[in-house]
């Protein structure tokens, strides 16, 4: 086992992890639940956080390659607008996927391109959500991008 | 995209309590709950289909440090057996392993890194035996278990002998679906200062599970508790013992809170599937379509233990005729036992292989009398007055069947955009030629009782506390997502318009609700809270004490079938789905995309309209996994594919649009007017999707999942 220090949301914070340790498994193992896991094979997105600006699936990440890196979660990345869209839309059920769909979201949100249906359900072709038929969550995340461009004009 | 429906708005939308932190990342599930001191521990499973054991060594694994002690059979007295309705699971294996994956000791250990290399370090020695894993072979050979190999026999027959002018028959199989709910079974036990255990789990089924518990612990209620951690997903994966008894067994021996939390190649062998089933149709009719007679045989695969292959198995046998005016019927169905992994409750429980068999067999009927399968079903749909057409139950205050065909047909089936190439067959594979898309539509008729019905009796209590202005709702009803807590929220709003709502933890030190499955709990606890809520109004207030109000509704009576002939007032009521589905399907590959569907369901009355389309829409994300992906392959008994990168589901690319509309015919049955919304959406939308295959095809599809084999192979 050896340690390995991190900014984790904004704050400090020091784990401890095998060399085959993931840094989904490392994070959960010190109590910080932000990132679910349910497959840990990279294939549900559940454990999306953004390592030093780029977003990947926390369960195929070696903690150990981690030091120094700024990791951020659902906790940091989450606005308000994507919050009451999600809420207003029903893109949540049992949730447990919610917190890998807003890092998704988000990152589409704040690439440059201007995104349609079709555009929004690639991008979130990545992760799984059992629950709500994603209808949901694409119409939230539409409607978030519409109203973030028209505030940037 | 979706349309919005003509929803009611007597009610309006509420964001459910639950919804504001699962968005944060705020909301606490199973697998997030830490004790201070908590071991961990890892389950040893039989890596055969079916083996007698001859030993299990211990000693390796004891010797590793931060190793505690590893549990088996040894562990348990004899005869203490876990099931659901009927007591027939070991909860470690005691002389013969029945299935892959069945547990054989639970180690604890310090860490769950720990625990799980430990496991490699049991040796257990295993004498193979010859796994049986078909029907034919479970009727054939000796038993697997000491109960014998049928879990279940039905036999329903009504009316003359009456066959029709024109028959068709159909062969029809179904695969095993998982109901992978997101989050993978995890809990924790400790031991309570009174020589007792309690658990934080994920269950539907609070009571129950302690039932089990208690029989297998041999201690009496009072002692055993579970509470309800945060449910990721359930739809009827959670209905059964998995973790539980092993972590409060260890609990209870060492004295320490134990956690475990599966990995999701074991999940998948954990927990019982959706039956795969075998059926035979033979529908007969008048030249103008009218239907005569209808011969079924059912038989579903069950595994090796029973769990709810009972109640599936009558699922299935009054379901299979669907809601359709037929004189003859006679059904024959079998729950066998098998060294397949066990199968159980998932979302449609039953209705869903027998919708396929009835809806298939239907449109092979039209297509020989050169009808619209659309307009044999309505000229046949049962109507008010009618005997139902398997248990001959009067049909009554039931959905005008013509209004909701009528209804899915009236919407319009949105146009593909294809901009994307993801929006062909073969989606991002981008394998398609372009010459070679066949496109079809199809259509079909769900129904399933809500409630348990087959006689079993049905409550479900509430207690409502007034403090201040705040309403503290007690329910054990189980959360998993599907939104009763925003149901319950709604109805006490409603009677309580100055009042903010609050829900205590559910737990059995709460009385029962029952369990969340059988699209019940709107109902039942809807009804239950109701109850209490007209109870605490009634009563007069001081204003300065809490005061509360209890209430335990039951549910109208059912009864078991005639033992002769398998009829009578078997359900409380019905719900009742329309599904028409286009598919494009590239003919030289096989490959499917289901394009758009529409759908009209009976939804009773609307109490939260966000809810009612998010289980509409989600019921139809599974059909369309069922229809042509989803199942667990298990040649001679061992699976193929259980992992997300094997077993498919539907992402936001696979999804189709969908257009909705609901009817509002409410129930008179309870004084909500409330009618289950959770099963109905994955009913009947993928027998609309073979059926779409079919016409788009001309081939035969007669199983679901299809594979392209089934397209590009077959004659």
């Amino acid at each position: 086992m050896s340690s390995v220090r991190l900014r984790l949301d904004g704050s400090p914070v020091e784990l401890e992890a095998a060399s085959s340790t993931s840094l989904l498994r490392a994070l959960r193992d010190a109590g910080h639940t932000k990132a679910q896991g349910a497959c840990e094979q990279g294939e549900c997105g559940s454990c999306l956080v953004r390592i030093d600006g780029v977003v990947q699936n926390s369960c195929l990440v070696p903690a150990t390659i981690c030091e120094d890196a700024n990791v951020e979660t659902v906790a940091s990345l989450l606005n308000q607008d994507l919050a009451d869209a999600f809420a207003r839309h029903g893109a949540v059920q049992c949730g447990f996927c919610t917190p890998g769909f807003v890092v998704a979201a988000e990152a589409a949100l704040a690439s440059a391109e201007s995104l349609t249906y079709d555009t929004v359900r690639e991008r979130l072709a990545g992760n799984i959500c059992r629950c709500t038929g994603y209808h949901g969550i694409i119409e939230a995340v539409l409607e978030v991008s519409q109203r973030r461009r028209e505030a940037n004009q | 995209m979706t349309t919005h429906s003509p929803f009611s708005t007597r009610f309006g939308t509420v964001i459910r309590p639950d919804v504001p932190p699962k968005i944060a990342g705020e909301f606490e599930y199973s697998n997030d709950v830490r004790i201070p001191g908590m071991l961990f521990g890892a389950t040893k499973r039989s890596p055969h289909a079916h083996a007698r054991l001859v030993a299990i060594d211990t000693s390796k694994a004891l010797a590793m440090s931060g190793v505690h002690r590893v549990f088996t059979h040894e562990d348990v007295p004899e005869g203490r057996l876990l099931g659901h309705i009927t007591h027939d699971q070991p909860v470690f294996v005691l002389d013969v392993a029945r299935h892959e994956g069945e547990p054989v000791a639970f180690v604890v250990a310090d860490s769950q890194e720990r625990a799980w290399q430990a496991l490699e370090a049991i040796d257990v020695s295993w004498q193979p035996l010859e796994p049986v894993t078909t029907i034919e072979d479970a009727l054939t050979k000796d038993p697997i278990h000491p109960q014998g190999t049928l879990i279940r026999e039905l036999l329903i027959e009504r009316g003359d002998d009456a066959v029709g002018e024109v028959v068709v028959t159909g062969t029809w199989e179904t695969g095993r679906q998982d109901q992978l709910f997101l989050a993978p079974e995890s809990a924790v036990a400790y031991p309570s200062a009174d020589g007792g255990v309690t658990l934080i789990l994920a269950t539907q089924d609070l009571h129950t599970d302690q039932q089990q518990l208690c029989a297998v612990l041999n201690l009496p209620p009072e002692k055993v508790h579970l509470i309800n951690s945060g449910i990721g997903g359930a739809f009827g994966g959670r209905e059964d013992i998995t973790l539980q008894a092993h972590l409060a067994i260890a609990a209870l021996a060492l004295g320490k809170p134990v956690k475990t939390t599966y990995r999701r190649s074991e999940s998948f062998l954990a927990h019982p599937k959706r039956h795969p089933a075998f059926m035979r149709y033979r529908l007969g009719a008048k030249s103008d379509g009218t239907f005569v007679s209808l011969e079924v045989s059912i038989d579903l695969d069950g595994g090796p233990y029973a769990s709810t292959s009972g109640p599936v198995l009558g699922s299935a046998c009054y379901f299979s005729a669907g809601p359709y005016r037929i004189p003859r019927v006679r059904v024959h169905g079998r729950a066998v036992r098998t060294n397949n992994p066990v199968s159980g409750a998932m979302r449609g429980f039953g209705a869903v292989q027998a919708c396929f068999g009835i809806e298939s067999t239907i449109d092979l009927l039209a297509s020989k009398l050169g009808i619209d399968p659309v307009e044999i079903r309505r000229r046949n749909v049962l109507v008010e007055g009618d005997p139902f057409p398997t248990s001959g139950q009067r049909f009554e205050d039931q959905t005008d069947l013509r209004e909701l065909i009528d209804r899915c047909m009236a919407l319009e089936l949105p146009s593909s955009p294809a901009t994307l190439d993801l929006d062909l067959p073969g989606g991002t594979g981008r394998t398609l030629m372009g010459s070679a898309v066949s496109r079809g539509e199809g259509f079909a008729l769900g129904v399933k009782n809500h409630l348990y019905g087959e006689g079993v009796p049905e409550t479900s209590w509430a207690k409502l506390t007034r403090e201040g202005n705040t309403i503290i709702v007690e329910s054990s009803a189980s959360e998993c997502g599907q939104g009763i807590q925003g149901v319950l929220d709604r109805i006490v709003r409603t009677e309580f318009p100055e009042c903010e709502v609050r829900f205590a933890v559910p737990s059995t030190w709460m009385q029962y609700s029952g369990s969340s499955s059988a699209s019940r709990q709107s109902w039942m606890s809807g009804s239950a809270v109701l109850g209490a809520a007209q109870k605490l109004k009634s009563q007069t207030s001081s204003g300065e004490e809490p005061e509360s109000a209890e209430f335990e509704y039951r549910a109208p009576a059912t009864y078991r079938g005639d033992p002769t002939n398998g009829t009578g007032d078997i359900h409380v009521s019905y719900m009742f789905v329309a599904h028409r589905a286009r598919v494009e399907v590239d003919t030289e590959l096989g490959l499917i995309r289901v394009a758009a569907i529409s759908t009209a369901q009976d939804v009773g009355r609307v109490i939260n309209a966000t809810e009612i389309r998010g289980q509409i829409l989600g019921g139809i994300a599974q059909g369309v996994g069922f229809a042509i992906n989803e199942h667990l392959d298990t040649p001679s008994g061992l699976a193929a594919n259980n992992s997300l990168t094997d077993y498919l589901v539907p992402t936001a690319a696979d999804m189709p649009l969908v257009v909705i509309d609901v009817l509002e015919q409410p129930d008179p049955r309870n004084p909500l007017g409330i009618k289950g919304v959770g099963e109905p959406s994955a009913v009947s939308s993928t027998a609309a999707i073979a059926n779409a295959i079919r016409q788009a095809t001309g081939k035969p599809i007669t199983r679901v999942p299809v594979r392209p084999s089934d397209i590009a192979l077959a004659n």
